[in-house]
């Protein structure tokens, strides 16, 4: 049925009484590249962790790969990777051990480890470093290897450039480019703008303020309440009253 | 679900060999409570053999709460919690695999004191079997609430005071049914052991069944 | 409004009869009122008949008119209010009941059995301080009592401690079932542990004489303090109501003020680019700082609220 893999209409998120999403509506279609940006606390890592299955569906309502975000929590996770600001590595276990203790945790093929280290230059000596002891760098470069042996449809990237050398950038922008050219679809929260994003939108105060898709190349929104609550016409809406409006 | 939980309590194994809290930290403060005992019964032997299975579980009924919280550390930063829950681990196989790892630190650690008891307060052991059984057991049925309690306030700020207001009362049958069963594996008095025992099984397999139902709706927090 | 979506969905029936209730309990409502007045009197009378009209015992003497106060309490606090929340717990749990109002009644419940509980440790001191010679013995029923207590006060730290309803709920449920599974293993531990308390049988008249208005009174105590019990819940269960209401209106206020957050940022878009997807990547870097300090000044609603927009997101979210 779902002819977007990411489908969210009017989602309202809140967490300890404070809205960190407060009604985001956003579609994105298999293979898609979408960088995401905004000011600090505009809700970006909240919008991936969102599409994580990690946050409450308080308002509204979202599907991922087809899968309710309420109800199919769990069938949703299945299919997403999640990068985020504190990389998921056990301090007193190696590089090596980390990657396989996470992907037969996610049930995913242990064969393909070897590879993702290799391509993230995590070799030789650093795979049986603990990863306690390595540099803010390469404990990032460890947590993309487990994203790039695990695979998953939806790849979420929380500030994935943070902390990395230039060569490690180009290798992470090469790795994107070729997961989204095998079909996954990508969203990336960042404050560089750059190259392998077919499409930006500028998240602001828990909502989406701006989606290039909506200008650049029109498409017409699918969702129910496409005439009056796209992001585009809520720009509009915005400078001709000066403020003041409330959510649905 | 056995996959998964032999899965994690591998990982908590292997992470408890390399960084020793358990042996280095917490052994030592077993110990050491047994020797404030002593200060404080007086160096007397006979009030101190009366009260040898008490304090052994008092000990243990401590240990178990620091292996909780170390065990529930090693997930505290907000990326490890989520991947757990993201790589779609059966909360059922994660629940046994906490308590396995729990479990089996905390047996290490019951040797340990168990011998300390010996040399220090010199009691005499009557039946080994008794002694054995009743750890096992109780160190299972320990292990199984205090996972439960330690997954449920695991992400919470309060959580190191909330975990002994929690855990304690309800541990309180183990106390109880630990130290008859050792007062009778010990010293050797009238007191019957099977009873405690079965309270001790009882609670074990009340709170794996517990464990099991209660940990996935719990972890979807 | 509450927001009542994170609460499964469907399941109309259980929705429709929360709403009811709710209803029903926060308006004006003679009902509750008859309750509460019929619980005072019920009480009031039960006072009269045990310190003036029955008899003092042959073998307690005066002592025996806490028979009119102690075993009603503990009864509705030990078989009504924690069951109770069990039972109403173990319903949120299950997705197909899961309401607000579930967890609503369960925190209600537990809160005025931690009164009733209290009342009974007291009471039965009070009484045993003559009979046994002590205020406190370790005999079971008392130990178990105590440690039921003890459980009650974790679940309601566990409720304070926690601020997002959801999650709230959750937990709350959840230590109340844990804690509720392990009292009938209390019980039969601290019995074979030691045990000196009378026997439930005393009350029917195996060394003490009941009869006549003694009966009458014993037996009205019983429903005196059931009667006080549900007034109690439900005022307890309304304050829950309207405090659930007043986050729900604040919420919404909330939620405002954060999509007025993007109010800069959009006129930023507006003005500094001509809406293209060219010139939105290029500006993003420099246009931040400038307007950072724009966001106190321009925008309307900051002075209203106590919600930053300088405060990152993830701040509050400290329960995670």
């Amino acid at each position: 049925m779902p002819n977007s893999l990411i489908l969210l209409n009017k989602v309202v998120s809140i967490v300890g009484q404070f809205p960190v999403l407060a009604g985001v509506s956003l579609q994105v279609d298999a293979g898609e590249v979408v960088l995401i940006e905004g000011p600090n606390g505009a809700g970006k890592s909240s919008l991936l962790r969102l599409c994580a299955g990690l946050l409450p569906v308080s308002r509204g309502d979202g599907q991922i790969f087809g899968f309710d975000l309420q109800t199919e929590r769990a069938q949703v996770r299945r299919h997403v990777g999640l990068l985020g600001h504190s990389v998921a590595l056990y301090d007193e276990l190696t590089v090596r051990e980390n990657l396989v203790f996470q992907i037969k945790a996610a049930r995913g093929d242990t064969t393909r480890i070897p590879l993702a280290l290799e391509l993230l230059g995590l070799t030789g000596r650093l795979i049986d470093t603990r990863a306690g002891s390595l540099s803010a760098g390469q404990r990032r470069r460890a947590a993309i290897a487990i994203l790039v042996a695990r695979n998953p449809d939806i790849w979420l990237l929380d500030e994935p450039h943070a902390s990395l050398d230039a060569r490690a950038r180009n290798i992470l922008d090469d790795i994107i480019l070729q997961a989204a050219a095998s079909g996954n679809t990508i969203l990336v929260a960042s404050h560089e703008p750059d190259a392998f994003a077919g499409r930006t939108i500028s998240v602001s105060g828990g909502v989406v303020v701006y989606d290039t898709a909506m200008d650049a190349t029109p498409r017409a929104f699918k969702g129910p309440d496409t005439a009056d609550s796209g992001e585009a016409s809520m720009v509009r809406a915005l400078s001709a009253d000066g403020g003041g409006y409330h959510v649905a | 679900m056995w996959r998964d939980a032999l899965l994690i309590a591998g990982k908590d194994i292997r992470i408890e060999m390399r960084s020793k809290v358990v042996i280095n930290q917490m052994a030592p403060f077993a110990l050491l409570v047994l020797i404030l005992f002593a200060f404080a019964l007086g160096p007397d032997r006979t009030p101190l053999i009366n009260a040898t299975p008490g304090l052994f579980w008092v000990a243990v009924l401590f240990s178990t709460m620091f292996a909780i919280q170390r065990s529930f550390s090693l997930e505290a930063s907000e990326g490890l919690h989520d991947s757990i829950i993201l790589a779609g681990i059966d909360p059922a196989g994660f629940f046994i695999g906490k308590l396995l790892a729990i479990a089996s630190e905390l047996g290490v650690l019951e040797i340990l004191t168990a011998v300390g008891i010996i040399i220090l307060y010199g009691a005499h052991i009557v039946s080994v079997l008794v002694l054995l059984s009743s750890c096992v057991l109780g160190t299972i049925g320990l292990a199984a609430a205090g996972t439960m309690y330690g997954a449920l306030v695991s992400g919470m700020r309060l959580r190191e005071t909330l975990l002994p207001l929690l855990f304690l009362p309800v541990a309180s049958p183990v106390l109880i049914a630990g130290t008859r069963s050792w007062q009778s594996g010990l010293v050797g008095s009238h007191v019957s052991a099977a009873p405690w025992l079965w309270i001790l099984v009882a609670f074990a397999v009340l709170y794996i069944c517990v464990g099991i139902v209660l940990y996935g709706p719990m972890e979807d927090m | 409004m509450t927001i009542e979506n994170g609460n499964g969905r469907g399941e109309v029936m259980v929705t429709e009869m929360t709403g009811k209730l709710n209803r029903w309990s926060t308006g004006r409502n003679r009902w509750i009122n008859a309750l509460g007045v019929a619980s005072v009197l019920a009480i009031g009378l039960d006072v009269y008949l045990g310190l003036w009209v029955t008899p003092p015992d042959r073998v307690q003497g005066n002592l025996v008119r806490l028979l009119y106060i102690h075993p009603a309490l503990a009864t509705v606090a030990l078989y009504v209010a924690f069951p109770l929340a069990a039972l109403c717990s173990a319903l949120w749990l299950w997705r197909r009941t899961r309401s607000s109002f579930f967890d609503r009644l369960a925190a209600s419940s537990v809160e005025v059995g931690i009164v009733f509980i209290a009342l009974t440790i007291v009471t039965g001191s009070l009484w045993g301080r003559p009979v046994w010679g002590v205020y406190w013995t370790w005999d079971a029923t008392l130990t178990t009592t105590a440690l039921l207590l003890l459980e009650f006060l974790g679940y309601v730290a566990i409720r304070r401690s926690t601020t997002d309803p959801e999650r709230r709920a959750r937990r709350s449920a959840i230590a109340a079932l844990v804690a509720f599974v392990d009292v009938p293993l209390i019980q039969s531990t601290m019995v074979w542990w030691k045990t000196l308390h009378q026997k439930a049988t005393v009350l029917l008249g195996s060394s003490t004489d009941i009869h006549g208005i003694m009966a009458v009174t014993f037996a009205l105590s019983f429903l005196a303090f059931l009667l006080l019990f549900l007034w109690m819940l439900i005022n307890r269960y309304r304050i829950e109501v309207i405090k659930d209401d007043m986050q729900g209106r604040t919420m919404e206020d909330a939620i405002n003020n954060r999509i007025a957050e993007s109010k800069v940022r959009i006129e930023d878009l507006l003005v500094k680019a001509p809406v293209s997807a060219g010139v939105l990547s290029s500006s993003t870097e420099d246009t931040r700082e400038p307007n950072a300090g724009v966001v106190h000044t321009t925008s309307s609603r900051s002075a209203s609220t106590e919600l930053s927009p300088a405060v990152p997101a993830d701040t509050f979210g400290s329960d995670l």
